[in-house]
């Protein structure tokens, strides 16, 4: 429980998410890395170029840090939900609390997680559909409805010469499996009880 | 004979094992080892790589030339001694002062043989040096941005052939005199050479860092012609050796009068010891002339400075410093082999190649075995230093490269044809002829102590019917052979640009990782750079005009100036934001008796403008920068002379 929790503690230093955009122009791919305090180009200036290719179809910069709420946020609740997880830790191996505590922390984080990956999903539908009317390129769909576009949360997507793939990084693999290790020690936690009793 | 049952299966997988080797054997006859074909050899598939970087010099282009090998394909021309509409070099402000010299401007030059840095007698692929010709030169390129960096005029001295070549740890980078001259200049009569002209040679000193260059000490030699030379290395490494030709010191008709001495000389300057002479106060200090042209990469712009002195070292003067090696018929290239125990003389008017010893040269100096000096320099013995001939069958011996693999590859001009032997037997292996009259060999890294010994590249100096006819001007042809097996394969013909005199290749891994992929724009120190959208104006100083522009896909800050007037000098100062790879934005001005100049990432360049006429007049980028590069344009407006127009500029109004 101690040690998932403390596995949070990972999104301060990798990525929780990554975003890669590949072309035909680009061999080497454009990226960012989505950190719970800000986004960073994968190479040094990814997010310049980004934000430069962006512009032709009018799509807002990548949000510096100050600007998003959830940047500062973020860091908060995942350091309570850290720190109260290593409390929960502890008062279970001295015997004071018991292994419900253990799920109530995952059922906790659970909700806080889909909440944020809502919140992450309402970012990238503003920031690829919410364009600018003077946009250089106007695309279409061939509905003839105006193209948008909101990288995928999950997976691969073709965005006109761009090949998009968006999934988890090394802070979000981190945060996955202590989530799991707590569930572990909610299962380990009842089986003992189970033999106790 | 009991067959057994178990045996059975082993025969027929026997017979299965020799069936198919035949089958692979078949459709290349018994070619053996040489079954791949040459088109095999030097495909690259598109999209990858070559295997070396091969650096050709441009001779009368004055610039140098990049390839990949086994490939043949051309990479890059990058500019040196010659002005470069392509990108700007020597029409931009920024990049004039590289071509500034004691007798100013001068936009051309004959760029003759590149040698590549070395640490430990290995290539480390830090620089690049090159030699002008012409107007004595030598220039330094950054192997990390492919770039001109330094050029230091060579005083003293004329036709600066028998150069760039580096010491073993790129301690000095050598320069030479073929065409002596009265040192200091002054008005005598031309047939007054002999005694009178003198041959300087020039120990230019870089610095380990930096690679920063500085003419330390010049020798003043006799008035002969000093050709070619190489450093000594290994053993030999404190020694440089230079052809001569002309000991007759002949003033005129030099292909009979300079032809008429059986042996011209190599000189060997122990340069170790002259180095020791001038750090403990030897030499004198004497006036000269010369520039020292330094490009900044933070600054984005060339400063050029003339010296004033420098220190010239009589070798008469330094025992043991030089002697004269005799070396038959006008020896042209001079070259050391790997382990630096041979010097080998091209005596370029006979059949055969001269290979001293260094071993028996210092022998015969420690025994003073001297005959006779010329101008008080010790000439040895010619049977005392001699390891001994390579009796070639072929005519006109020019240069010699090695394999690494105790084997040499010497070219011949007359016979056109590239020989290999072998060092220490001195026994010819193989010969291939060459279309047509070949001049340098290179093989990567063969002329320094570690050679890449699997390609040659042979340097033709005659075309003739290789290619499609293109009218009497032909470009030059490059032949490249494998040599990796006991016989040479010619691979592929080539075309190279301008007469590449000599070049220098390197294995692609050591240079490709350290490719530089654009300028920071947030390092960059130009004066006149506009680095933020808000630093962006123009001003007006009497009738000069500065326009702090920048440019970003895809448009031109600011696109619309007014108040210009005819009679006015407007200076385009222009900086690209882009931080993106390969995404360089041209700018050319309508009427400018310049050039356009091309922007790299982070970088400004500046382009002067005199409009002459009243008018609207557009400018537009020139490099296609994105799918709405052809809207990348702007107008300046040139009113009368007298015009009380305010000055005036502006983006998206």
């Amino acid at each position: 429980m101690i040690l998932g929790s403390l596995l949070l503690l990972g999104l301060f230093e990798f990525p929780l998410w990554n975003i890669m955009l590949g072309a035909p122009q680009y061999p080497e791919p454009l990226g960012m890395n989505i950190y719970i305090n800000g986004i960073k180009g994968v190479s040094e200036f990814d997010i310049q170029n980004i934000d430069g290719l962006n512009h032709y179809i009018g799509m807002q910069t990548i949000p510096k840090p100050r600007e998003m709420w959830e940047f500062r946020v973020f860091p908060l609740v995942i350091g309570t939900m850290a720190a109260l997880g290593v409390v929960i830790g502890l008062l279970g191996f001295f015997g004071k609390v018991n292994h419900w505590w253990f799920l109530g922390w995952f059922g906790l984080m659970a909700v806080l997680g889909i909440l944020g990956m809502y919140d992450f999903n309402l970012w990238l539908n503003d920031y690829g559909t919410n364009l600018d009317p003077n946009a250089i390129m106007k695309m279409t769909r061939p509905n003839g409805r105006p193209m948008t576009y909101k990288p995928p949360l999950f997976g691969h997507q073709k965005m006109l010469n761009f090949d998009v793939d968006s999934w988890p990084h090394t802070g979000g693999y981190l945060m996955f499996a202590g989530m799991t290790l707590t569930l572990v020690a909610f299962f380990i936690g009842k089986k003992s009880k189970n033999i106790a009793s | 004979m009991k067959l057994t049952i178990k045996s059975l299966p082993i025969f027929a997988l026997m017979a299965v094992m020799f069936s198919g080797c035949n089958n692979s054997k078949s459709p290349n006859g018994n070619r053996g080892a040489l079954a791949s074909t040459a088109a095999e050899k030097v495909y690259v598939p598109p999209g990858e790589h070559d295997e070396f970087y091969a650096f050709f010099s441009g001779g009368y282009s004055g610039n140098l030339t990049v390839y990949g090998l086994p490939s043949g394909r051309m990479f890059k021309e990058i500019p040196v001694f010659s002005q470069f509409p392509t990108n700007g070099y020597g029409y931009s402000e920024e990049t004039k002062p590289m071509l500034n010299t004691s007798h100013g401007f001068i936009p051309w030059d004959d760029l003759h043989h590149p040698d590549i840095s070395q640490t430990d007698g290995k290539l480390d692929g830090r620089w690049i040096f090159v030699n002008g010709n012409n107007t004595p030169r030598i220039a330094r390129i950054d192997l990390k941005t492919f770039e001109t960096d330094e050029i230091i005029e060579v005083p003293n001295s004329a036709g600066n052939h028998s150069s760039s070549f580096v010491t073993e740890n790129t301690e000095y980078v050598v320069a030479g005199t073929r065409f002596s001259v009265p040192v200091p200049q002054k008005d005598i009569s031309i047939k007054e050479y002999r005694g009178n002209f003198k041959g300087a040679l020039s120990f230019i000193e870089v610095a380990p860092e930096t690679g920063r260059m500085n003419l330390k000490f010049q020798i003043m030699m006799p008035g002969f012609d000093y050709d070619l030379s190489h450093p000594g290395r290994g053993k030999s490494h404190g020694w440089f050796f230079f052809t001569t030709y002309n000991t007759e010191e002949a003033n005129t008709l030099l292909e009979v009068n300079a032809s008429q001495n059986d042996k011209d000389f190599i000189a060997a300057v122990n340069w170790k010891k002259i180095e020791e002479y001038i750090n403990n106060g030897g030499g004198t200090k004497m006036p000269a002339e010369y520039a020292h042209n330094v490009y900044d990469h933070s600054t984005h712009s060339a400063k050029s400075t003339i010296k004033k002195e420098v220190l010239m070292v009589d070798p008469t003067k330094v025992p043991g410093a030089v002697f004269l090696l005799p070396t038959p018929k006008s020896p042209h290239g001079c070259d050391v082999d790997p382990t630096g125990k041979y010097i080998i003389g091209n005596g370029k008017l006979s059949a055969d190649l001269t290979i001293h010893s260094f071993g028996k040269m210092i022998a015969a100096i420690e025994a003073e075995k001297f005959d006779g000096d010329a101008y008080g320099i010790p000439i040895l013995k010619f049977e005392d230093v001699l390891a001994g001939q390579v009796k070639s069958g072929g005519l006109g011996p020019l240069h010699t490269e090695f394999d690494g693999k105790g084997n040499a590859y010497t070219t011949f001009f007359i016979s056109s044809e590239l020989v290999k032997w072998n060092v220490e037997t001195r026994e010819v292996i193989d010969r291939q002829p060459n279309y047509y009259s070949v001049g340098h060999v290179m093989i990567p890294g063969g002329n320094s102590a570690a050679p890449f010994g699997k390609y040659a590249v042979a340097m033709n100096k005659i075309t003739k019917d290789r290619y499609l006819p293109t009218g009497p001007e032909l470009e030059h042809s490059a032949q490249l052979f494998d040599i990796s097996g006991e016989k040479m394969e010619l691979l592929l013909d080539f075309p190279t640009h301008g007469e590449p005199h000599y070049a220098a290749g390197i294995p692609a891994e050591i240079l490709a990782p350290e490719s530089q992929k654009i300028y920071r724009l947030e390092d960059n120190k130009h004066e006149f750079a506009a680095l933020g959208g808000d630093e962006t104006r123009v001003e007006r100083h009497g009738n000069e005009v500065h326009v702090y522009m920048s440019m970003i896909r895809s448009h031109f800050t600011p696109d619309n100036i007014e108040g210009i007037r005819v009679g006015d000098k407007v200076y385009f100062h222009i900086t690209n934001h882009e931080q993106d790879f390969d995404v360089p934005h041209g700018f050319a001005m309508i009427g400018a008796n310049n050039a356009e100049l091309l922007i790299m990432p982070g970088q400004t360049r500046t382009l002067v403008w005199e409009p002459g006429q009243v008018g609207v007049w557009p400018f537009y980028c020139t490099d296609f920068c994105s799918a709405l590069h052809q809207e990348m344009q702007g107008y300046v407006r040139v009113s009368p002379a007298n015009s009380d127009i305010k000055l005036s500029w502006s983006l998206g109004e």
